[in-house]
């Protein structure tokens, strides 16, 4: 394997306290470690910024409503695509990239692992399809647990052990990663055409409520002492007024603590906070409730979030929350789909345009940045545009230069329509903080690796881990004349490593790599109430066999990585 | 105005795409400039010299040229391609794409278009002498945004599905059209002098349907609302006046529903 | 002695039905019955046993005979065509698995040519349609377990889909839906009196041509608004309550086919119905569901769609995606001499498309991969029969609600035979050797 050092870099790595110094990076056998021989390739970091690969931690991009997505707009890939070009094959989707694409883009900006923030289980297969045909980052999956009709039926009679058992069962045959939630009990609601839109609302026919699933999972997530914490997406998003629900949510994580062999110390994760962070009472009154939000988090140590902001493009919205995409599109008229999926979990898609024209969507704008910038502590608050919800990820760039710089963000305010309204409705007005180089390798690195439970392997550079780092065009050094060369220094690297091998350079791909698909093998007590359970359903109620269901073969997850949790000593 | 003649001499074998043959990519450049320029023939590209014989010069901007297509061009797709300003003629029958995504400028196609003409138009004219294929100034699949303004007049017939997800301009056939005019329009107007077949206005949601001739089958999403006399196109008659579809959904304005409006001549 | 080998997937339509039972020889080389599977799904998995099967390539003669060749000139020939070719079409994909479709895909970048599959004759305009409107949709299961008003609209699955409405939509007693076909009302819209008609609480036996109209005029129902007395030939009246029908149910399903899809309207009719699911979701909860033709079409769009972003009539001859149904599809390139070379797979373009597309596949180098001899094949210059995919070699397919099942092997193709994904694997490597890619 190659040996490589990166000389003369300057360094931000939060899980060493390395705040810019320069420093070499030596790389050998896929992993950074302390020292390499003389035969080692130079790369040479002078005047720029070295961090580790980045890590997605919520993003759209492999399974049935994104390809959906893809196959319902073909006009978002009219005039956009990208030819087929030495290593890289054909690519295009300005909001829905297809695969070949996704794993190109995430690479050319430093990013070297990414989660698909929503499978719904009896898709798995296409969901790792998708994920086997993404190049070069690693890929994990998160399973839909917040509307499944064995969750709800277990935490109705507050079966925790049962719950496990069932979570352990589906990571396992979905080679999944996390527990995901999604407008808890909502979605089984909306397969009548119902919703739940407070924490208490009783979901149809089981009758239990959204605070009674999403206590029961977390407790159930740390009975099984998973790498990630509960990631969920509250009730009522999008909703004026939808704060409160989101503070009902969030308390639910009150008293509880992490229990788990990774790293982790958090709970909950609250995803895309940016939609959950709204007050007002309708969209004339709309204004920012990202200060509510952002102190009770700021308070409350062990829950995490990630933004989700807009980045004022012509996008697709989708999520599994279908009673939510039903409600915007009888507010925008475009195009809807939906589909509804047995004993699990729904999904829907509509096309959104987030207008600097529109008072909205500037608002939604300003309440993206608000968040991260009165965050206290940047390890517990990650970079999201909760793709492609709020915009594409390849917006990345374009969103850190609004964080990093106070002009940048004026001057979209004052490019805005309706200007006045964002500054009466908001507080970006009046913040000037601009994130550091370190704080954002906090937000973007290290930060979301250590609530993944993937602290010990990536999003930092500490010799022993694996060699995924990123150089970018920036130098710390100089001050920035002009905000828009942060935005083009985040766009495109100079090198990206993963797992050792060199993946870009100059901003082209020049490798593929071996990317593994990382997924949570948990072991648990036999359970035969569960399976029993599993099997009656599968014969009285789902329209495939168990056999089938269970399937997975190698040729879906052809370089699998999973790690091992140990649930069975548990009393 | 500068004009550059372009006069097809060596047929393709296959169907030739012309997205370069526009006002806007010949503008400032010479003959030999112009036959440099890429065209293509399935996956092979080559220049358009290759089969067209190139003379004359290009005005500096595009409102300062002019093209003249020459010769047969029966295979050949996309001319006046994304045109914002300037003239072209088309001396005989084209193939798909005729002034597609214009926005602006003058086309005249002297004999017929093949399908998805004008697709949408922004603005400019747009005139074809002999017949329209489908499609005619309508939407890219899957975008809501159809033709939103300038001018089509077909001196022949219309294929099927013309204007649809119309939101302005205007389109005038003075001969007949087939089925499904303006379907999903939300403005516009369209107005065929010959007669149409059914399906006219279908999820309509706003625009106007003027039709001289005859309607075979009326969609029933479209309420009869009596009798109004208009001047259209120089002609004044009597309509009958239909509004819809009642079945799509309707804006207010003050009040008021805002229908699609259809009338037939009497 | 035998096997019985069970939770296999029958590898036929779009049902996909996945508790099929097959009993094999011990040496896995016969297959001796089949169990669970309807008469076509039986046939399939039998056919494969025919004693007269052609088990290796053969090449068209000159004098219209034909020459067995080996795997290995066959790859020569497909890879030259491709290679040489300004703008070749490679069609079909819907027989045959994602994996093979994949390599497919890869092949079609390196030679810049047009893929396509059997869409283009079927639900493609289901495609265009949801492209313009979206789709309210679910899986099967949720049809079983809660739908208590389905609609058969221009399909007759009594025949086409035959177990469809004993596994999914009438007969069976699900979560909710515990007495079956007493739980749920039938609505048939066709123009003829079929099988499945025969089942209905209501048949609208409409005008042929005028779906559009009649879908307009439910919706118009829906709102109150004033119609005619008659509309596709239905009186008012009867519009009027299968619109109060569908409207007092708690959970609906519209499926639907050719009868919508391949006639007067084509996406329009589609459109327009999505149109009236969506506005029935205004008063209950209403989905709608193409009823896919081939096994695993639908596979073939998902692959299409993720790796160019597009489900079927794909044009890579730029070297980068495009799509335009009556520019890129498959119909109009070859009636209106487009294409200069023929790739057919997992498909019957010959039985199935105008003879007007037919005819020109007789004059173009032209390949055919098929276990069949089919009308396809006898005009092609090189049929390349293969294993049958989903009886001889697995792979993953995908049902017409979307949801992706592994086929399973069951039985050992013919001594030496290759299958789809082998014999595109040897093509692709070939073609990147011809191409001077890395």
């Amino acid at each position: 394997m190659s040996e490589y050092i990166i000389k003369n870099g300057h360094v931000f790595d939060p899980v060493q306290g390395i705040k810019g110094d320069k420093k070499d990076i030596s790389i050998k056998d896929g992993k950074i470690v302390d020292k390499v021989g003389s035969g080692a390739k130079v790369i040479d970091a002078s005047g720029k910024t070295v961090m580790a690969g980045a890590v997605e931690i919520h993003a759209h991009i492999a399974g049935p409503k994104v390809n959906l997505g893809r196959i319902y707009r073909p006009e978002d890939k009219l005039f956009s695509c990208t030819p087929t070009k030495g290593m890289e094959r054909m690519g295009g989707g300005a909001s829905i990239p297809t695969t070949f694409k996704t794993g190109y883009e995430y690479a050319k900006m430093g990013y070297t692992t990414a989660m698909e923030a929503a499978m719904p289980p009896m898709f798995s297969r296409h969901v790792h399809e998708e994920i086997r045909d993404t190049p070069i980052i690693d890929e994990g999956a998160f399973p839909v647990f917040g509307n499944n009709w064995f969750v709800l039926e277990y935490l109705k009679n507050q079966e925790i052990e049962n719950t496990a058992a069932y979570i352990a069962w589906m990571l396992r045959v979905t080679k999944g990663y996390a527990v995901k939630v999604v407008n808890p009990g909502g979605t089984e609601a909306w397969a009548w055409g119902l919703n739940c839109l407070t924490v208490n609302d009783p979901v149809p026919y089981f009758d239990i409520t959204p605070a009674e699933i999403v206590s029961g999972l977390i407790d159930a997530n740390e009975y099984l002492g998973l790498p990630h914490s509960m990631h969920i997406h509250p009730n009522n998003l999008g909703n004026p007024g939808c704060y409160e629900t989101t503070l009902d949510t969030l308390k639910l994580a009150e008293g509880k603590k992490a229990k788990n062999k990774f790293g982790r110390d958090s709970v909950m994760h609250l995803t895309h906070s940016q939609f959950h962070s709204y007050k007002g009472t309708n969209w004339g009154d709309f204004e920012s409730g990202a200060k509510e939000v952002t102190d009770y988090v700021n308070k409350n140590k062990n829950i995490t979030i990630d933004t989700g902001n807009v980045t004022l493009d012509e996008t697709t919205t989708m999520t599994a929350d279908g009673p939510f995409e039903h409600h915007l599109t009888g507010l925008n008229h475009l195009k809807w789909a939906n589909c509804d999926v047995e004993l699990e979990t729904a999904a829907g898609v509509v096309p959104y345009i987030y207008s600097p024209s529109i008072s909205v969507c500037a608002i939604q704008w300003a309440i993206g940045l608000e968040i991260p910038l009165m965050m206290k502590d940047p390890m517990r608050c990650y970079i999201t545009t909760d793709h492609p919800n709020a915009g594409p990820f390849t917006r990345y760039p374009r969103v850190i230069k609004w964080l990093m710089s106070k002009k940048a963000r004026d001057t979209q305010i004052n490019a805005f329509k309706h200007k006045d309204k964002v500054l009466s409705q908001t507080s970006i007005g009046s913040l000037d903080k601009e994130l550091s180089l370190y704080e954002l390798a906090q937000m973007t690195r290290a930060g979301p690796a250590k609530t993944l439970g993937l602290g010990a392997m990536c999003g930092g550079l500490k010799p022993g881990m694996d060699a995924d780092v990123a150089v970018y065009n920036f130098n710390p050094d100089k001050p920035v004349a002009d905000p828009d060369d942060i935005e083009k220094a985040f766009s495109r690297c100079a090198a990206v490593f993963k797992s050792g091998v060199q993946v870009v350079s100059n901003g082209e791909i020049i490798a593929t790599g071996h990317k593994r698909t990382l997924w949570v093998n948990a072991k648990v007590n036999d359970n035969p109430q569960v399976i029993r359970d599993i099997n009656e359903k599968f014969i009285k109620y789902y329209s495939m066999t168990q056999a089938n269901y269970e399937a997975l073969g190698h040729h879906f997850v052809p370089n699998p990585f999973a790690l091992e949790v140990d649930a069975t000593t548990q009393v | 105005m500068e004009t550059v003649t372009i006069t097809l001499k060596n047929a393709p074998a296959l169907f030739l795409e012309a997205d370069n043959v526009s006002p806007d990519v010949f503008a400032g450049k010479t003959a030999a400039q112009i036959a440099e320029l890429h065209v293509h023939e399935g996956n092979t590209t080559s220049p358009l010299g290759k089969y067209f014989e190139v003379s004359g010069s290009a005005g500096t901007t595009a409102a300062d040229t002019k093209i003249v297509v020459k010769g047969d061009v029966k295979k050949v797709k996309y001319l006046g391609f994304k045109m914002s300003a300037g003239e072209m003629v088309i001396e005989s029958s084209a193939d798909q794409y005729v002034g597609a995504w214009m926005t602006g400028g003058k086309l005249l196609a002297k004999g017929s278009v093949g399908a998805f003409a004008a697709t949408a138009m922004k603005n400019g004219e747009l005139t074809i002498e002999g017949n329209a294929g489908n499609y005619l100034g309508a939407a890219y699949r899957g975008d809501w945004r159809g033709m939103s303004g300038g001018k089509i007049l077909v001196k022949g017939n219309a294929g099927s599905d013309i204007g649809m997800y119309m939101l302005g301009g205007e389109i005038v056939v003075n001969g007949n059209a087939d089925v499904h005019v303006m379907t999903h329009a939300e403005g516009g107007k369209t107005i065929v002098k010959g007669s149409t077949k059914s399906k006219l206005g279908g999820q309509m949601v706003e625009g106007t349907i003027i039709v001289f001739g005859a309607i075979e089958t009326m969609m029933p999403g479209f309420k009869p609302n009596g009798e109004v006399e208009l001047e259209v196109e120089g002609t004044k008659a009597k309509f009958a006046h239909f509004i819809g579809d009642t079945g799509e959904r309707h804006k207010k304005k003050k009040g008021v529903v805002v229908y699609g409006n259809l009338y037939k001549k009497i | 002695m035998t096997k019985t080998i069970t939770d296999v997937i029958c590898p036929f339509c779009g049902t996909l039905c996945d508790d099929v039972e097959v009993v094999v020889s011990d040496d896995g080389k016969k297959l001796l019955e089949v169990a669970n599977a309807c008469v076509i799904g039986t046939e399939k998995f039998l056919h494969s046993q025919a004693a007269d099967r052609v088990t290796r390539p053969r090449m068209h003669q000159e004098d219209g005979t034909w020459k067995e060749v080996s795997y290995d000139d066959a790859v020569e020939y497909t890879a030259q065509m491709l290679a040489k070719a300004k703008k070749p079409l490679m069609y079909g994909w819907s027989s045959t698995n994602c994996e093979a479709q994949s390599v497919g895909n890869e092949i079609a970048e390196i030679s810049r040519a047009c893929c396509d599959n059997t869409a283009a004759v079927c639900h493609g305009t289901t495609l265009i349609a949801v492209q313009d409107i979206g789709l309210p949709t679910c899986t099967l299961g949720e049809v079983k377990n809660r739908a208590d008003r389905v609609i058969f609209w221009g399909c007759n699955p009594a025949h086409a889909h035959p177990r469809h409405m004993s596994r999914y939509s009438i007969f069976p007693r699900g979560f909710f839906t515990g007495k079956g076909q007493m739980s749920r009302k039938l609505i048939v819209v066709d123009p003829r009196v079929t099988d499945t008609a025969k089942m209905a609480d209501v048949h609208l036996q409409l005008e042929q041509g005028k779906d559009y109209e009649l879908l307009n005029a439910l919706r118009v129902a829906f709102k109150g608004e004033w119609l005619p007395d008659v509309v596709a030939g239905i009186p008012a009246e009867k519009i009027r309550e299968a619109a109060d029908m569908m409207k007092s149910g708690r959970f609906g399903i519209i499926f639907f086919g050719m009868g919508v899809t391949q006639s007067l309207s084509k996406n329009h009719n589609i459109d327009e119905a999505i149109a009236v699911t969506k506005d029935l979701n205004e008063y209950t909860k209403f989905s709608i569901m193409p009823m896919r033709g081939h096994y695993n079409v639908t596979g073939s769009g998902e692959v299409f769609a993720w790796q160019f972003g597009f489900p079927y009539s794909v044009d890579l001859t730029r070297g980068f995606a495009r799509y335009n149904p009556g520019d890129t599809s498959s119909i109009d390139l070859l009636t209106r001499g487009e294409v200069d070379a023929m790739f057919t797979i997992g498909s019957d373009p010959g039985a199935h498309f105008p003879i007007s597309a037919v005819k020109p596949i007789a004059n173009m180098p032209s390949v055919c991969i098929d276990p069949h001899l089919t009308p396809t094949s006898g005009v092609s210059k090189l049929h390349v029969p293969v294993a049958f995919n989903g009886v001889e070699t697995g792979g993953n397919c995908y049902r017409m609600d979307n949801v992706p099942i592994d086929c399973r092997k069951v039985v050992e193709p013919p001594e030496g035979m290759l299958t789809d994904e082998q014999f595109l694997i040897k093509v692709r490597d070939r073609l990147k050797q011809l191409k001077g890619a890395a």
